[in-house]
């Protein structure tokens, strides 16, 4: 990557001082808080799951490196695979699983396409998928984080908010409850500290489920980094500083999801249109890791801005198609993996208007006369 | 002379193999092997079919007027795997209900259909029945290849014929109780093939030099 003849690369040809490496450094420190957080909420076996991931990543990536004599593992771009795979596995998974999915996305989605650059599917992605849908009950066992065990809560594992809502919405044919109503009629537990914000809330006539805040700060079962929507968020706010991402494709995307999730969200439960309870999904799952780390690849997002915006608002729709009416979870991921296989085609027929160029007006009107 | 006729039967083994090589009949190929004996099964079949066609293809060349040689291929093969689906229906009734549509489909498989067009069609009956064994034989070796690597990884087991006190199933130990299931997936299917040609696309490059 860091050769400096003189060659012929795909666009955007914009020169910064940003080189790969740099990049791949700061997704990861933008990363970090998220990873920590649930290193911290989920034990130490949730630093093994990561540690191991990241290394199988980096070596499988040296080894080909080798064989191929282009690039270094230094430029981080491994390490960051590594580490985005670790933070999708629940922390109670079998040790080989971080291994296999590392080993899929790094030699069958990064190395089979060309390596860096080349690959059209996310690798950390492909590699979550790929063990989702190998080891479906590995996989489905999440752990409760300790934050709600403190608060008196069986520490055996549990289903996530989402699963939750979907087995009790499948069990009843009408409902007619909000997800909120679905959640506190089976019983699932929130913390203290959410209670008292809720509570806080509604004594500014603003009502926020106690779930919601659960599942913002990182009080809920689910993989290791992508619990705490705060510190995700925190982590995308740097990136948007640094200007490695743009606004556009966690925009798009989390306004398309809620805008279908308010819209047609509360039809799955018996409620009429206009009654999703859109903040609870956002804020739930792996939505926002998504958006903000996962959609925003460079290598697999469009590269104009209204490209962008139409990646986003694609991976919102079908989030939301999948999350309210699939059967399976894993809805973000797979809405992103779908819609990078329409990279290439937004980019064609999405071109950035070339420096200098006036449209052709009067051709048509010959045309037409 | 001699040496033209084992090279006529086996270049359908890795040279001209209709999976790996000429791309052909790829979706009884994707569809089919999930399980051993189905590979098994489905090979016999398209063999079946495809000496037969082979054979009445070449008897009939002269008679048969060029503008309508595809429809009479057809009818030739058609009616041999109304045979071989009869057969089964009766005697392997297991293997026929996991074939399911792949069966009939046998009728329109490109290898058959290409075969009598390429080959049978311009040759002597015998090169045509050593050419239909030959490629016969590569198809089912290559779906075998296919459906062992997928049925071992994708679901620990290797399916076989049940055999006196033995059900015609082995398992596999570690495999078994936690398998690789999106082998046995239509994508696991997809991108097994696309490792597999790429390794006959190098061997074959490398054996030419």
């Amino acid at each position: 990557m860091e050769n400096r003849k003189l060659t012929v690369s795909s666009s955007p040809h914009i020169h910064t001082r940003m080189s790969t490496s740099s990049i791949m450094w700061s997704v990861t420190v933008a990363l970090l808080p998220a990873a920590l957080w649930g290193v911290y909420v989920f034990g130490l076996r949730a630093l093994l799951v990561i540690a191991v991931s990241i290394v199988s990543s980096v070596a499988i990536e040296y080894g080909l490196l080798k064989i191929s004599k282009d690039g270094s593992v230094l430029d981080g771009s491994a390490f960051l695979t590594g580490l985005l795979i670790g933070m999708n596995l629940p922390a109670d998974v079998a040790i080989v699983v971080p291994i296999l999915a590392s080993a899929f996305a790094i030699f069958v989605v990064k190395w089979t396409f060309g390596g860096l650059g080349s690959n059209w599917m996310n690798p950390a992605l492909a590699g979550r998928v790929f063990v989702f849908f190998s080891f479906t009950g590995l996989m489905n066992t999440y752990r409760m984080p300790r934050t709600l065990v403190s608060a008196g809560v069986d520490a055996s594992s549990s289903a996530t908010i989402l699963t939750q809502i979907k087995m009790t919405v499948s069990e009843q044919t009408a409902l007619l409850a909000s997800s909120t109503g679905v959640l506190e009629s089976s019983g699932y537990p929130y913390t203290g500290f959410a209670h008292n914000v809720s509570q806080f809330f509604s004594s500014m006539s603003l009502n926020v489920s106690e779930y919601t805040i659960d599942a913002f700060f990182g009080n809920i079962a689910g993989c290791i980094g992508e619990v705490s929507a705060f510190f995700l968020i925190l982590g995308g706010i740097y990136l948007l500083y640094k200007k490695i991402i743009t606004w556009h494709i966690p925009v798009s995307m989390i306004g398309s999801f809620a805008l279908f999730a308010w819209v047609f969200g509360g039809l799955r439960n018996g409620l009429g249109l206009f009654q999703g309870d859109f903040v609870l999904q956002i804020f739930s799952g792996g939505f926002i890791l998504a958006s903000l780390f996962m959609a925003t690849d460079m290598v697999t997002s469009p590269v104009t801005r209204k490209g962008m915006i139409l990646y986003g608002i694609l991976i919102g729709f079908f989030t939301f198609l999948l999350r309210y009416f699939g059967s399976l979870p894993e809805s973000s991921s797979l809405a992103i993996l779908l819609v990078n296989i329409f990279v290439p085609t937004i980019d064609r027929y999405i071109m950035p208007k070339r420096f200098g160029e006036v449209e052709k007006k009067s051709n048509k009107k010959e045309v037409k006369a | 002379m001699a040496s033209g006729k084992i090279n006529i039967l086996s270049r359908g083994l890795l040279k001209e193999n209709p999976v790996f090589i000429l791309m052909l009949g790829l979706c009884p190929t994707l569809g089919v092997t999930t399980q051993v004996i189905n590979a098994l099964g489905m090979g016999a079949g398209v063999i079946f079919v495809l000496v037969f066609s082979n054979i009445f293809v070449s008897l009939l060349k002269d008679i048969i007027p060029g503008s309508v040689r595809i429809p009479s291929y057809i009818v030739i093969i058609a009616a041999f795997v109304t045979i071989v689906e009869m057969m089964m229906h009766a005697f392997a009734p297991s293997i026929y209900s996991s074939l399911g549509i792949f069966l009939p489909l046998i009728v329109v498989n490109c290898i058959i259909l290409g075969r009598a067009e390429a080959f049978a069609n311009k040759n002597s009956i015998v090169d045509s029945f050593l050419d239909a064994i030959g490629m016969g034989v590569g198809f089912t070796l290559a779906l075998l290849l296919i459906a062992l690597i997928r049925e071992v990884f994708g679901s620990g087991t290797i399916t076989l014929f049940a055999m006196g006190s033995f059900d015609g199933v082995i398992e596999i130990p570690i495999l078994y109780t936690y398998p690789v299931r999106v082998l046995t997936l239509a994508a696991g299917a997809l991108l097994l093939m696309g490792y597999l040609k790429g390794f006959f696309e190098w061997y074959s490059k490398r054996k030419r030099g």
